[in-house]
């Protein structure tokens, strides 16, 4: 089975925020795999080592991306492909990635494709869907369980929290929820098998496409932090005072009930 | 610079969703004096278009057909290409729920547009439409316009107010016939997990337990404190984890993001995956024995005890004020 992973590479959960000159500071910030990406690439290499096979993990980014394609070929994808637009797109949004990446995909004749169902970093939770469409195959978004026969699939999807049991077919494109499966660590032997796997370097050049071809939908026009919270009032005394002060500051303060 | 709007209602239950109003509202925004037009889908579903006029919708397109009785992406897509098709709209709302993310970007794709999703703000500031979403689980919000082609919206649910509700408004209801076919996807089972009642994503009250309620029967007290404020129940990952609760209630980066009104932390420390889903919420509220706890750092007020003892005083004293929620 022809297997790929859309994967990226975001900030780490934990990290602080910082804007500087209208955009979100990078340097010295920690960089993971997006964690609904690993989840991704975690059942990509069940898939194949269940149905035999190969995954590909294709990324949209600069160099540094390589970091974490390289973590995902030592947890077990073969191949990984990082296409790096950054000198030739200037404006990019989630109509860019998606156009690269089904452009890079078309002639792939892929049987599954797998997502994370959101990025943590912007949030916006559209490439999936988007490539999907563009390559014309159907598409489930937030599964926490893929089984394969044959052609056949039965997926089961995440609706806010009630559970949708799919039946469709491959080629495929689904995007992960957590719940599908707990990713592995790249385990040492996997490490070093990995600096010897496959990584190959595209640029828009190779895949025949213009700036013009991918530019932009939407433009960013301002990043800002949420205003700082003030410090909240920790209550004091007799905790059944301190209950009837709280209510009461509900009721008459935050106006709430 | 008036522009027609179509926004997606979305139906639960048989009900419309709260969201289905708050597009609306945002589409007014959005449409500048322009027809903002609500769209309604599913197998019997025109008893609903009134409520959208009430709501502010001039006018509603019902599209019935009982392959759109449950969605499907294929389906939905099919149902909204013939109405943009006819309408010709700059710009379609939708809610970002579960239907939304994954409607909202196959359109876009189709119509080789942008989408700017989980919207909690919208200004139309003299030609510009700017809309304001957070990034980073909510630790920075950015401002976003779009500069070509249609404009796709999803809008956070209970962040951008309704419109009054008038029932004296008036409006057109209108059919689109669709001729539904080769759906890829098939929804063979619905498999209920949440409770039936207040909707987590659209509560005004959230009472959210984590790992302190230490069993499921520790979560009776937040089920009752809610039940007396019209709220809902939440839940850390912690909890959910622990087997406490369903994964239905997880309140977080990686389970549902929520903004009510009132959102109590009942024995949540507050980790940062936790405050992912909860700190935009209006007014927090932690009770933890724990002075240290996290959560205290973004609560507007906050009990230091033992959750077990202060939050049935706190269903007392609710009960006794007579809440209306
Ligand atoms: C990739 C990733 C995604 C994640 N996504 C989410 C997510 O979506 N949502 C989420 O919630 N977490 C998420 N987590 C987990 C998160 O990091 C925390 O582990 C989790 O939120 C902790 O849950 P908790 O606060 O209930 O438990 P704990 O951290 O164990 O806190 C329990 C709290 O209860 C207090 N307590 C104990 N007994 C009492 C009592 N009797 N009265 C009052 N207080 C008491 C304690 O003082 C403590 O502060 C994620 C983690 C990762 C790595």
């Amino acid at each position: 089975m022809n297997i790929f992973v859309l994967m990226k590479r975001t900030f780490d959960t934990e990290e602080k925020i910082v804007i500087q000159n209208g955009k979100v500071n990078e340097e010295g910030a920690e960089f993971i795999i997006n964690p609904y990406d690993e989840y991704a690439i975690e059942e990509a290499i069940q898939v194949r080592d269940q149905h035999g096979g190969e995954v590909t993990v294709v990324t949209i980014g600069n160099e540094d991306a390589e970091k974490e394609l390289r973590t995902a070929l030592a947890m077990g994808a073969d191949k990984a492909v990082l296409i790096n637009i950054e000198d030739d797109v200037e404006h990019r949004d989630q109509y860019t990635t998606a156009k690269v990446l089904a452009e890079y995909l078309k002639d792939k004749e892929a049987d599954l494709i797998l997502a994370g169902n959101v990025a943590i970093d912007g949030g916006s939770g559209q490439v999936g869907p988007r490539v999907a469409e563009l390559l014309g195959i159907p598409y489930v978004t937030t599964i926490t369980k893929l089984e394969i026969d044959g052609t056949n699939v039965k997926v089961v999807r995440d609706v806010e929290g009630d559970e949708e049991v799919i039946e469709t077919s491959l080629p495929l494109l689904v995007t992960a929820q957590q719940g599908l499966n707990e990713p592995r660590y790249p385990s040492l032997p996997g490490i070093m098998k990995a600096k010897k796997k496959p990584l190959e370097e595209l640029e828009l050049d190779d895949l025949d496409l213009e700036e013009d071809d991918v530019e932009a939908k939407t433009k960013t026009i301002e990043i800002f932090l949420p205003p700082k919270k003030e410090a909240g009032k920790i209550l004091q005394g007799d905790i059944a005072d301190q209950v009837k002060e709280l209510v009461s500051l509900l009721h008459t303060e935050a106006k709430v009930i | 610079m008036a522009r027609k709007v179509l926004t997606l209602a979305e139906v639960r239950d048989g009900a419309l969703r709260n969201v289905s109003f708050e597009a609306i509202s945002a589409a007014k925004t959005i449409a500048e004096g322009g027809e903002v037009v609500a769209v309604v889908v599913g197998a019997s579903v025109r008893s609903l278009a009134p409520e959208l006029i009430a709501y502010g919708a001039d006018r509603v397109i019902v599209v019935e057909h009982e392959k759109l009785a449950t969605y499907t992406p294929d389906g939905y897509a099919q149902a909204l290409q013939a109405v943009v098709e006819q309408e010709k709209p700059e710009g379609i709302v939708f809610g970002h729920t579960a239907l939304g993310k994954d409607l909202s970007p196959k359109l876009a794709a189709k119509w080789q547009s942008g989408l700017v999703s989980d919207v909690v703000a919208v200004e139309a500031t003299g030609g510009n439409i700017v809309f304001t979403r957070p990034i980073y689980s909510g630790k920075a919000f950015e401002k976003k316009i779009v500069t070509d082609g249609l404009m796709f919206v999803t809008v956070r649910p209970n962040n951008i107010a309704p419109l009054e509700k008038d029932e004296s408004r008036t409006g057109a209801v209108v059919d689109v016939q669709v001729d539904i076919k080769d759906l890829r996807t098939i929804v063979r089972d619905i498999v209920r997990k949440t409770a039936e009642g207040v909707d987590l994503s659209e509560a005004k009250v959230i009472v959210a337990g984590g790992r302190g309620v230490k069993s499921a029967e520790g979560f009776e007290p937040l089920k009752e404190l809610a039940n007396v404020l019209g709220g809902a129940v939440g839940a850390s990952r912690g909890a959910c984890d622990a087997g406490y609760c369903d994964y239905s209630l997880q309140i977080g980066q990686t389970g549902k993001v929520v903004t009510p009104d009132l959102y109590i932390a009942c024995g949540i420390s507050g980790a940062i995956q936790h405050l992912a889903g909860m700190s935009n919420s209006k007014v927090i509220v932690a009770i933890n024995k724990d002075p240290e706890a996290n959560i205290f750092k973004v609560a507007d007020y906050g009990i230091v005890g033992d959750l077990f003892e202060v939050v049935p005083l706190l269903i007392e004293e609710f009960k006794k004020i007579k809440v209306h929620a």
